[in-house]
């Protein structure tokens, strides 16, 4: 009992904060990257403090509500990884974070907004099925859906299935917003269509998204973390090298259009999966 | 204590939109040039955006005329409180020497309340850093009369 609320703790209030950080090292870094120094580590938090001081500005109420059931369902899904629960139902309350983001960004007439939604759902579109294809493949691999079963599995599992590690990053890129799949909206200050989906969140409905957006990092690093759980060091290895190759490509490549993306992306994705499911099959 | 958190991140974190409201074109290298490694002022938390809802701080640059000033006001009052307004260059602060034009207004002041004036022409990046500075101290001391009026 008291490990359950202990772990619901840690999903609630940890999760974000070490989002927030990570998001403050991240550009801490791609500032070092362009030889700049770069904002203090603990900028992201600045950032949210001063949104929730501004005045609330919607322009309509589902706006409101549409920041705050993405924030519910995204910390929503961040509990249940840490309580170590089913990952599908994990998978399905983030998708529909993901999809009330959209519908606020298309409930106003603005177009940014709306060309940013329309955007974001391709985005969504692409990397869902990949996700999908992860779980699954580590459902092959345990045996099970459930978190705690696969965290009991003896190997560790990027042996067995190192090529839907790879398909984990490109959906981890495109969450993370970096570049070339930051179309929709950027995480840094680029003005990709003014804001894209973000446009139309202003003042505290805005640091309500940056927040949920911490708790959905987290947890896609958290699945990331699934591929060597048989050992603290070498998981945190596996995060902090995984984390610095998604800063690298953020920082080297070009943003690319949707088309290009969901080509891309489902083919190179596809293929790996199919390849990885096989191998794992023959060897069963 | 979250209250003072809140204070404190406001200076920390100014997001500017910059509005170039008939311009050379000089001034805006200049502000532009703040980005740049050379000054860097993403190190004081500040980000170029461009999206008036987003904005804490309104740059504006050159003189404004007879069509531009709906779309200033416009991009004015969709910022949210609270926020400065800090004009740039001898055009934005006064019309410089456009001011005698037909079709000018003057300075940005005679269309929405400037905080902080930056003379120059061009206007240097230090001097805009510095005004985005003082134009801080302006809107932490409007916060605190508000809260006191109220």
């Amino acid at each position: 009992m008291i490990t359950t609320i202990l772990l619901i703790l840690v999903g609630l209030v940890l999760a974000p904060l070490a989002g927030g950080l990570l998001a403050g090292i991240d550009r801490r870094l791609t500032a070092w990257f362009q030889s700049r120094q770069g904002p203090p580590i603990m900028q992201a938090f600045y950032d949210v403090a001063k949104l929730f001081g501004k005045q609330p500005m919607a322009s309509n109420p589902w706006l409101v509500l549409c920041a705050w059931v993405y924030l519910v369902a995204a910390a929503l899904s961040c509990v249940l990884f840490f309580l170590q629960g089913d990952l599908l139902l994990i998978f399905f309350v983030q998708a529909i974070g993901a999809v009330f983001l959209v519908m606020g960004a298309m409930s106003v007439p603005s177009p940014y907004s709306q060309v940013g939604a329309q955007r974001e759902l391709i985005q969504v579109l692409t990397y869902e099925p990949l996700l999908i294809l992860v779980f699954v493949s580590l459902y092959l691999a345990t045996g099970s859906f459930q978190v705690s079963d696969i965290l009991a599995h003896e190997t560790p599992l990027l042996l067995q299935l190192p090529l839907m590690f790879i398909v984990l990053g490109y959906a981890l890129t495109i969450k993370l917003r970096k570049s070339p799949f930051d179309f929709s909206t950027s995480h840094h200050g680029h003005q990709e269509l003014v804001k894209g989906v973000l446009t139309e969140y202003s003042g505290p409905y805005l640091g309500i998204i940056e927040i949920a957006h911490w708790y959905e990092t987290v947890l896609v690093l958290g699945v990331c973390a699934l591929f060597w759980s048989t050992n603290v060091l070498m998981m945190t290895l596996l995060l902090a090298v995984t984390y610095m190759a998604e800063i690298i490509i953020d920082n080297t490549m070009a943003r690319m259009t949707w088309r290009w993306m969901l080509k891309y992306v489902w083919c190179i994705g596809l293929g790996l999966s199919v390849v990885n499911l096989i191998w794992l099959y023959a060897k069963i | 204590m979250i209250k003072s958190f809140i204070k404190k991140s406001r200076v920390k974190s100014p997001w500017i939109m910059h509005f170039d409201c008939g311009s050379c074109n000089g001034c805006d290298i200049e502000v532009l040039a703040c980005l740049t490694p050379m000054y860097d002022v993403e190190r004081f938390g500040i980000v170029n955006v461009g999206n008036p809802k987003h904005a804490d701080i309104l740059l504006v640059t050159g003189t404004v005329n007879h069509r531009n000033k709906k779309v200033l006001k416009n991009l004015y009052d969709q910022m949210p409180e609270p926020k400065a307004v800090i004009a740039i260059g001898a055009c934005g602060t006064s019309g410089g020497v456009f001011r005698e034009a037909y079709n000018v207004v003057g300075g940005v002041d005679k269309v929405i309340p400037v905080d902080v004036y930056v003379p120059g022409c061009p206007a240097k990046p230090e001097a805009i850093i510095d005004g985005v500075v003082l134009g801080l101290q302006k809107f932490a001391e409007k916060v605190e009369a508000a809260e006191q009026g109220a």
